[in-house]
């Protein structure tokens, strides 16, 4: 590609990082090929139910973008680099207004104030809201953005098209990807300039989670095998309020405990009485007991274990099962009516009234803070790609703040665009192809092999092995003996995967083909989230181990980076940017 | 809702509730019969699998497609191919899973077995792709054309840029109460599927476009297009074709208020194209 016409970026992804990333490029004149597996306005973002953070401080409360900052560091342990979660939490009023003027229906004051509403880990109402439905809210609008520059030629669509891999020129550095038609079947490279990688978490790799089909991480995994670090894949979010369930675990959003939802059991783990009548002295609010500054607002991972030490430890769950209650059906008509959206996902999937009854919920792996490494201009370190939102590892440490992603997708997005736009233009004409046959020949080189095996495994049942596997010891509480099981049946699963039968070997809309081909990639990533949480002897934020309680600084103040050398992981380590706040004991007790 | 015995927590961290499928040890010798029409290509020809799945409580359609995919075998124990379908976020919020089941046209994730076997828990359930759209497989379906409307509406707000202009106008709560309930639509085309006037014969474009024009008429700065908005809704195809069945707010999963859209969006054209009269 010649650098002298009109940059060309294909972006990756149509959630609200992609779609901020194509916002940009498009203003800023470039053209853009935009790739997504569902058609963008079905992206995972819809989800999100609780809101986005920015230090509007419109309650009188004397809060400021430095307190967002630091809120956001502590949140997250320490482990962030501090130099873009500075820039993010500064940018993140102007976000807030950007949002509004695209007409996202935030709820508002009397006045016709932007409302704010609570989250964890803050003591301050920081989090906009839409209902809670803030995800959907925010990804239409910035949908409808691009489907307006769609309509005047400046974007370009593919969805449905899945990516495979990049192309990587002479000297490494990226000259295209590699995609696949979901529809046809075909695979195909596409030429470019830059391109930006958005393709959102990985809860897949648990099997159940409170995320969508397609996110199963796949793409940032491919990547990693073509030489891309991966960082501080070890670090999952767990979310302490979900609903169990047979397909999935359906978040019940922190903004329930923001509106003041409180969490609890009955003291007596032999009360048989229905919830709603247990008198206020029967019931055993542990959180707000265990953390009277922040009560039920104390930040994910902190909850979630308290959760899981009831159940487990302490042997309190509702009738013995592992489910605690998240009660809100002391609120008033008015905020009850605020938490709609969700109250809805409980009753249709439940059949109980949450308005009336309380709760039941247990954690669900949800979101992860490690990604693709990126440097502080969201780049790779393969030249010319570039990587935002949850596919990335570079704002929440060792734990996310609630309604802080939203934040960090647009902000990803934002940077990520014009610095691939900067680097496109200043980019020397490629040599030769590109690398786009030889890349082209590897891509249908796999699929034929995976349509001409004749093993005997069944790809699905080898996705609900890894779930289990991951789950079980690699989330909440992380043991080494456990993780080198884990590691073990991973190697023993990857093995088994050689010998997968697809039932399906059509080429039109074969899905079975497009997943068999995902699973593959989430099981490279599995091994590498294991390794990490193997090597990381401390605790840090989501990431704990009962042998090693303590967060040590000295050694493990570090960026894990994680590279696909001779088929396995290896992992090294880098210096955190500490250069604004220095690290602090993380204490969220004190009253 | 879980069921799992609680474990003993030393070095199994996680209930494996949360991973295995819990229920399936209460598994009873129930099952469900599920006839499903399926087509292999937009040219194929159509035909009905029907298969047999261990009943388990709180299933919904997409964990039972789910589970033929484990094990593609019919109920006359003939090899198959999983089915295709669309699903993504599984909580009734991305729009993807709309298909006809008994007959309906409904989300495949949040309907629920439990509902939809009858009163004596033995009912058959049969799924079809929807009828109005092309199949592309088996439940498959191709609803670009909601997407292609949306631009013809030009449903969105034409901001001057990203860079910082301060904060957008102020508005009402009772505002953001009116466009909220309308902003809430999932593009699933199930209002378009269940009216009878959505077809190729008038060309209508649907009462999801038509109220996604209202939200944005009712925008403080996406106002600045409605004439656009009534015109490209005027004429043929446009509001003038809705014929009132009232099918569409009763099979919207999201209860958009789809027929005061339509009325409201009606006089508004009228009015636009009078004003277009006398202005030419
Ligand atoms: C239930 C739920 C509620 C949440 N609530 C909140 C909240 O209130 N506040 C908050 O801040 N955060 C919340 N989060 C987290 C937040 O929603 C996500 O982190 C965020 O939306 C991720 O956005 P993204 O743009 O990075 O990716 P996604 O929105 O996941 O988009 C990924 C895109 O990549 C595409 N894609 C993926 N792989 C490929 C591939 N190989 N080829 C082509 N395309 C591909 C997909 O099609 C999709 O378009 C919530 C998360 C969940 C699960
Ligand atoms: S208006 Fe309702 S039925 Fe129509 S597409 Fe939107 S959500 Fe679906
Ligand atoms: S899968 Fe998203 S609406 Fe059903």
């Amino acid at each position: 590609m010649a650098a002298a016409t009109t940059p060309r970026i294909i972006v990756v992804g149509g959630g609200l990082a992609g779609l901020s990333a194509v916002i940009k490029i498009a203003e800023a004149g470039g053209k853009v090929d935009l790739f997504s597996i569902v058609p963008v306005k079905r992206s995972h973002s819809v989800c999100a139910q609780g809101g986005i953070n920015a230090a509007k401080n419109l309650k009188g409360e004397g809060d400021d973008v430095l307190k967002h900052f630091d809120d956001t560091v502590y949140g997250g342990d320490f482990l962030a680099n501090q130099t873009p979660v500075k820039q993010m939490t500064a940018q993140g009023p102007a976000i807030i207004d950007l949002l509004d003027r695209m007409g996202v229906p935030f709820n508002r004051t009397p006045e016709g104030l932007l409302d704010f509403r609570r989250f964890g880990g803050t003591l301050y109402h920081r989090t906009a809201f839409a209902g809670a439905t803030a995800g959907q809210q925010l990804l239409y609008a910035l949908d409808e953005q691009v489907r307006r520059y769609e309509s005047e030629g400046k974007v370009t669509k593919y969805e449905g098209w899945e990516f495979m891999s990049a192309v990587l020129g002479s000297k490494g550095e990226a000259r295209g990807i590699c995609a696949m038609n979901l529809r046809s079947m075909e695979t195909q490279t596409f030429p470019c300039d830059a391109v930006i990688i958005c393709t959102g978490g990985n809860g897949a790799i648990f099997g159940k989670s409170t995320n969508s089909v397609v996110c199963t991480g796949s793409a940032q995994s491919a990547l990693y095998q073509q030489g891309a670090y991966y960082a501080n894949g070890e670090f999952i979010q767990v979310h302490p309020t979900a609903i169990p369930g047979e397909d999935k675990l359906r978040l019940m959003s922190e903004s329930a405990r923001g509106e003041g939802g409180r969490v609890w059991v009955p003291r007596d783990k032999l009360d048989k009485r229905a919830a709603a009548s247990i008198p206020e002295g029967d019931r055993w609010y542990f959180l707000e007991e265990r953390y009277p500054k922040y009560g039920n607002l104390v930040p994910r991972d902190i909850a979630t274990r308290e959760i899981f030490k009831v159940v487990y430890e302490d042997e309190m769950g509702i009738d013995g099962q592992p489910m605690v209650y998240l009660d809100v059906s002391h609120l008033s008509p008015e905020r009850q009516n605020k938490l709609e959206g969700i109250l809805e996902i409980y009753e249709k999937f439940v059949g109980d009234d949450p308005r009336k009854v309380p709760m039941k919920i247990f954690p669900g792996v949800h979101y992860t803070m490690g990604g693709l490494w990126v440097d502080f201009e969201q780049q790779t370190n393969i030249p010319g790609v570039f990587a935002a939102g949850e596919a990335d590892y570079s704002i929440h440490g060792a734990n996310r703040l609630g309604a802080n992603s939203l934040l960090s997708c647009i902000y990803g997005g934002f940077v990520a665009g014009p610095n691939a736009m900067a680097y496109a233009k200043a980019l020397p004409a490629q040599e030769g192809d590109g690398g786009h046959a030889a890349e082209l020949a590897r891509q249908k080189q796999k699929n034929q092999a995976l349509l001409n095996n004749k093993g005997t495994q069944n790809p699905f049942k080898i996705w609900r092995e890894l779930g289990e596997t991951m789950t079980k010891h690699a989330t909440i509480v992380r043991y080494n003996p456990g993780l080198d099981e884990a590691d073990a049946k991973i190697v023993e699963l990857l093995d088994r995967y050689r010998d997968v039968n697809l039932s399906d070997k059509s080429q039109w809309a074969n899905t079975s083909f497009a997943f068999t081909r995902q699973l593959y990639n989430m099981l490279e990533m599995a091994r590498l989230m294991v390794k990490g949480a193997r090597l990381r002897d401390e605790s840090r934020g989501a990431h704990y181990k009962p042998d090693f309680p303590n967060r040590e600084d000295k050694e493990f103040l570090k960026t894990t980076k994680a590279s696909f050398v001779d088929g396995a992981p290896k992992i090294t380590f880098e210096e955190v940017d500490t250069s604004f706040i220095a690290p602090r004991p993380r204490v969220y007790t004190s009253s | 809702m879980s069921t799992a015995t609680l474990e003993a927590p030393a070095k199994s961290p996680m209930s494996t509730s949360v991973s295995e499928t819990p229920a399936r040890t209460r598994a009873t010798n129930r099952t469900i019969k599920v006839s499903i029409k399926r087509q292999a290509s937009p040219e194929s020809k159509a035909a009905t699998e029907t298969f047999e799945i261990p009943y388990r409580p709180n299933m919904n359609i997409t964990s039972l497609l789910g589970e033929i995919a484990l094990n593609p075998t019919t109920v006359t124990g003939v090899d198959t191919t999983p089915i295709s379908y669309d699903a993504n976020c599984l909580e009734e919020i991305c729009g993807s899973c709309a298909m006809l089941i008994n007959g309906k046209a409904m989300m495949a994730c949040s309907a629920l077995v439990d509902k939809l076997m009858g009163p004596n828990g033995d009912g058959a359930i049969t799924l079809a792709p929807l009828s109005k759209f092309p199949v592309v497989r088996d439940l498959a379906v191709d609803r670009s054309v909601l997407f292609e409307n949306l631009k013809k509406v030009k449903a969105w707000v034409p901001i001057d840029g990203t860079y910082d202009l301060g904060p957008a106008p102020r508005q009402f709560p009772q505002v953001q109460e009116q466009r909220y309930p309308l902003s809430n639509c999932i593009s699933c085309t199930i209002c378009m599927e269940v009216c009878p006037q959505f077809n190729e014969a008038t060309g209508f474009v649907g009462a999801a476009t038509i109220a996604q024009a209202k939200l944005f008429n009712m925008d403080p700065a996406g106002a600045v297009l409605k004439p656009d908005r009534l015109r490209a809704l005027a004429g043929d195809g446009g509001v003038q074709e809705c014929s009132f069945s009232q099918n569409c707010v009763q099979a919207c999963p999201k209860q958009l208020p789809l027929t005061e859209a339509i009325s409201d969006m009606g006089r508004d054209v009228f009015v636009q194209q009078v004003k277009d009269f006398f202005t030419r």
